[in-house]
C-alpha cells in the first residue's frame, strides 16, 4: 500500500504546537477528509502536541517533540512524542464526571479520543508517544474497503 | 490570529465581542485578563459574545470555565452568545452545554440578565 510519511522534530514551544496543527489540517485535506473531520483531526493532534510541550517536557529547551504522519489511501496516523518523565493515561480523571466538569483542565485526552478513530499510548525511555489514528470513511484498520450497498 | 475583544454594556449588562481563536497561551490570556478586569470593576453581569471566535482549544473551554466559575463566586452571572457550530458541539461533547446560560439572540440574553 502507498504510504507517504512526514516527520517534524520541534522545540518545546507554543510555535511547535500551532505547526502541528496547521499540518494535521493540511495531511487531512490532502487525506480527503471533509471540512468537519479536518477539524477534528487537527484539534487533536494539537492536544496531543500541547500535552507534549506542556506536561511532558515541560517546554524544556533542552526537550524536543516529533510529530510524525502517516497518510495511506485508508487512514491518517499521527505519532507524538515526547521526552518526558512518563504518561499514564489511565490515571487521567474523567472530565465528564460531575466534581470535575467544572475543572479548568483535563479535557485534552478526552477530546483527542472523542475525535479520533483509535488511539494508543507507548511509554518510552524517556517520555510518552501517542498514536492517533483516523480512518478514511469507509474503511477499516486493514485497509480494506467496506462494500457499499 | 490572536483574539481580540471589545466591550460595551446595554441595559446594565457588559456584552464582550471575542473573535479570533481562545488557546493556549493565546486567546486564554486575553479572556482571562478581560474578565478578572471587568470583575475587579465590579461588573456581575457579563455575557460573552463567541458569534467571531474561529476556534477553540481545550485550554480555550477550561478558560470559559473558569471564567464562569469566577464570576459567579463573586456573586455574578456569565452567559455565552452566538456560539458557531464548532463551538456548540464542543461544549455539547464536553458536558458543557448544559452548565452555561447560551442564547443566540442578543436581545433577549441581556433580557434574561434583568428578570
Amino acid at each position: 500500500m502507498n504510504a507517504t510519511r512526514v516527520s517534524y522534530t520541534l522545540e518545546s514551544t507554543l510555535a511547535s504546537v500551532n505547526k502541528a496543527e496547521q499540518s494535521a489540517l493540511e495531511l487531512a485535506a490532502k487525506s480527503g477528509f471533509d471540512e468537519d473531520e479536518c477539524g477534528r483531526i487537527s484539534m487533536a493532534v494539537r492536544e496531543a502536541t500541547v500535552n507534549a510541550v506542556l506536561h511532558g517536557n515541560h517546554y524544556d529547551p533542552a526537550k524536543r517533540v516529533t510529530v510524525s504522519f502517516e497518510v495511506t489511501p485508508s487512514a491518517l496516523t499521527v505519532a507524538v512524542r515526547d521526552e518526558g518523565s512518563g504518561l499514564d493515561p489511565a490515571s487521567v480523571p474523567d472530565p465528564l464526571a460531575p466534581e470535575n466538569l467544572l475543572k479548568q483542565s483535563g479535557r485534552g485526552i478526552f477530546l483527542i479520543r472523542a475525535f479520533m478513530d483509535e488511539i494508543h499510548f507507548r511509554s518510552l525511555s524517556p517520555g510518552t508517544e501517542i498514536t492517533m489514528v483516523k480512518f478514511v470513511r469507509g474503511s477499516d484498520r486493514d485497509g480494506n474497503k467496506e462494500a457499499t450497498q | 490570529m490572536t483574539m481580540k475583544t471589545s466591550s460595551r454594556k446595554v441595559d446594565g449588562v457588559t456584552i464582550v465581542d471575542l473573535s479570533g481563536r481562545i488557546t493556549l497561551g493565546e486567546g486564554s490570556v486575553v479572556l482571562r485578563d478581560t474578565v478578572k478586569d471587568l470583575s475587579s470593576k465590579g461588573d456581575k453581569k457579563i455575557l460573552l459574545n463567541l458569534g467571531d471566535v474561529t476556534y477553540i482549544d481545550s485550554s480555550g473551554i477550561g478558560e470559559l470555565v473558569s471564567a464562569y466559575t469566577s464570576v459567579r463566586n463573586a456573586g455574578g452571572e456569565l452567559k455565552l452568545l452566538n456560539l458557531t457550530k464548532k463551538v456548540h458541539d464542543l461544549l455539547q461533547i464536553t458536558k458543557l452545554y448544559t452548565v452555561f446560560d447560551i442564547s443566540d439572540d442578543e436581545a433577549s440574553a441581556i433580557a434574561s440578565f434583568n428578570r
